[in-house]
């Protein structure tokens, strides 16, 4: 009968119930969006790392095991690592970071695109003078660049020489021996990546490498990309504690706001229950009812407008950002969504069940 | 059989500065089944006599037991107990649930008193004699306002109270549907040996009661 009483309340104000739980769900969807970004941009660069077909990569000492690093190992340690045993090709890298999260990339094509199997052009093809960059098809969505197209960046302009499809570590690439004049830096590179005759001999390899190499990152490409989690970001885990207890305070207020409303609007009904014998369980206990149906409400649209965000990330921003659907992260956001709700309507449910009868039958 | 015995009932409000002496030593005796009207104008105590009947205030002083219950001791949760088990309320303003259908709104005062067994075939009977029986799927507002009276009382006496309790039930009617409403009041009265309690100042409503008493300055006289 309580649940009636709820479901026919939150019926009776179809406009309120709706915003609210759409607010509700807005904190819901900060969280997955943010939690969806964070998996799934870390997952967009394992996949591209994995694109690149090599075996183990080199690192600069001192770099992240996840971050972009700069152009600060020095090249001539390639001729060591090519003449290590094992090693069929080993090829530099350039990063130069262009502002945020986007970067370009400096590559020499032909070992490149002989270790990660080749790029697949969309349209156009390799550079062919050294304004020339290349682009991946998401990237050139977002831009929209096509062949012949200028991209300023790097304080100039280049010319797009060649579409190709993503999955190759970078969305932007120019000439190695380019981007290391631009950046004044050369005969430094960022990272070496290595392909072996034998995906077996990996480790080996790397054992020996590190032999007359200790303050150098070596990993293998799998163990690597094991390490493109949230758990070794900590910014990222900080922002979404940020963002969760934002989310907290979010479903608080909104509950707290409708609720309390909803009880001085429902003073008179409170004081019939009242006088039909219900005690302060009872008022308390349809409050609550009613509250956790909105949250879950709200937890259900929230999870919807998170299909929205991707669907918007994906359209107007492909390239800057990838957002994962995190179902571990459904239940988990609902629950501190719902905890959130629950603390927001103590104060408006406990003031109606201290409601004096009298009081309230009076209410007009 | 008395169900309803007052003795030297006192209510004093602090309104402000002032101490307002609602009841000034009421006495009063009420038999099972009876149907009494207590009359009196506005402001002469008899709404505060209700209230304090119907445990929605304490009494400052006096006695009252209902079916043997004394009400002078209880506190809030004891009062709240009163009203689920013991108290049915017909209000001037019918006080329905306006989001609930008219079986909810019955079925919501069962619930609070923890029932949860179907409607028997008495109370089927007295929805028949209320007129109500073919619009219990029907919300309030669909609803006259003599229909949705009668539908407070059936839901004042689907737990079977030990004591009706009705506040002006035709303050807001016209005289056809007050007729209506005093009849029906009487006829369950008659019936079902309801014990019913009326609140009025008006003489011709109180006319339908076994009996009348007259509530004046507090007091009350012709009990």
């Amino acid at each position: 009968m309580v649940y009636k009483l709820v479901y026919e309340n939150l019926k009776h104000r179809p406009v309120r119930t709706l915003l609210s739980s759409l607010a509700i769900g807005l904190g819901v969807t900060m969280m997955l969006a943010l939690v969806g970004v964070g998996e799934g941009m870390l997952e967009d660069q394992a996949n591209r790392a994995r694109g690149v077909g090599a075996d183990l990569v080199v690192r600069a000492p001192g770099s992240s095991v996840v971050g972009m690093g700069s152009l600060s190992m020095n090249q001539k340690i390639l001729d060591y690592v090519r003449a290590r045993p094992h090693v069929t090709l080993a090829t530099p890298i350039g990063i130069h970071s262009t502002g945020g999260v986007s970067s370009i990339m400096g590559i020499n094509y032909d070992e490149f695109a002989a270790m990660s199997g080749g790029f697949r052009f969309r349209e156009g093809g390799k550079f062919t003078a050294p304004d020339d960059v290349i682009i991946d098809d998401l990237y050139a969505r977002e831009k929209k660049l096509k062949v012949g197209s200028v991209l300023h960046t790097m304080n100039r302009d280049w010319r797009v020489s060649g579409i190709f499809a993503s999955g190759k570590l970078a969305r932007v690439m120019i000439p190695l021996t380019v981007l290391q004049e631009l950046a004044s830096a050369n005969g430094k590179i960022t990272m070496i990546y290595v392909k072996l005759d034998n995906p077996a001999n990996t480790q080996a390899v790397i054992d020996a490498m590190k032999q007359d190499l200790p303050e150098y990152p070596i990993y293998a490409m799998e163990e690597l990309i094991k390490q493109f989690s949230v758990n070794n970001l900590p910014e990222l885990k900080a922002f979404i504690g940020v963002v969760v207890s934002l989310a907290v305070l979010f479903g608080f207020l909104v509950v707290f706001l409708a609720m309390y409303t909803a009880v001085l609007e429902r003073t008179r009904e409170i004081g019939i229950l009242k006088a039909l014998g219900a005690g302060p369980g009872y008022v308390l206990g349809i409050l609550l009812r009613e509250t956790v149906l909105l949250a879950i409400i709200g937890s259900l649209c929230g999870i919807a407008m998170s299909y929205g965000t991707r669907w918007l990330i994906a359209t107007f921003i492909p390239a800057s950002m990838v957002q994962a659907i995190v179902y571990s992260w459904w239940p988990i956001a609902s629950l501190i969504t719902l905890a959130g709700a629950v603390l927001g309507v103590l104060y408006p449910a406990l003031k109606a069940a201290r409601q004096d009868a009298l009081d309230s039958l009076s209410y007009d | 059989m008395a169900i309803i015995e007052i003795d030297n009932l006192r209510k004093t409000f602090r309104s402000g500065d002032v101490d307002v002496h609602a009841l000034r030593g009421v006495n009063l005796v009420v038999q099972k089944g009876e149907f009494l009207a207590v009359v009196g104008r506005s402001g002469s105590g008899k709404s505060t006599l209700f209230h304090i009947l119907g445990g929605l205030t304490p009494p400052t002083s006096g006695t009252i037991k209902i079916d043997g219950q004394s009400l002078t001791s209880l506190d809030e949760a004891g009062r709240t107990r009163l009203r689920r088990n013991s108290v049915g309320f017909v209000f001037q303003k019918y006080n329905l649930l306006p989001t609930l259908t008219v079986r909810d709104n019955i079925d919501i005062a069962r619930d609070i008193a923890g029932r949860s067994e179907p409607w028997d075939a008495t109370f089927l009977e007295v929805l028949e004699l209320l007129g109500i029986a073919q619009k219990l799927d029907r919300k309030p507002r669909q609803l006259s306002g003599g229909e949705q009276q009668r539908v407070a009382i059936a839901r004042a006496i689907v737990n079977q109270p030990a004591i009706l309790l009705a506040d002006e039930p035709t303050g807001n009617l016209d005289t056809e549907n007050s007729n209506m409403v005093l009849d029906l009041l009487r006829h369950l009265n008659k019936k079902t040996g309801q014990t019913v309690l009326m609140i009025t100042h008006d003489p011709e409503a109180a006319a339908f009661a076994d009996r009348t008493v007259q509530m004046r300055d507090g007091e009350l006289h012709g009990a």
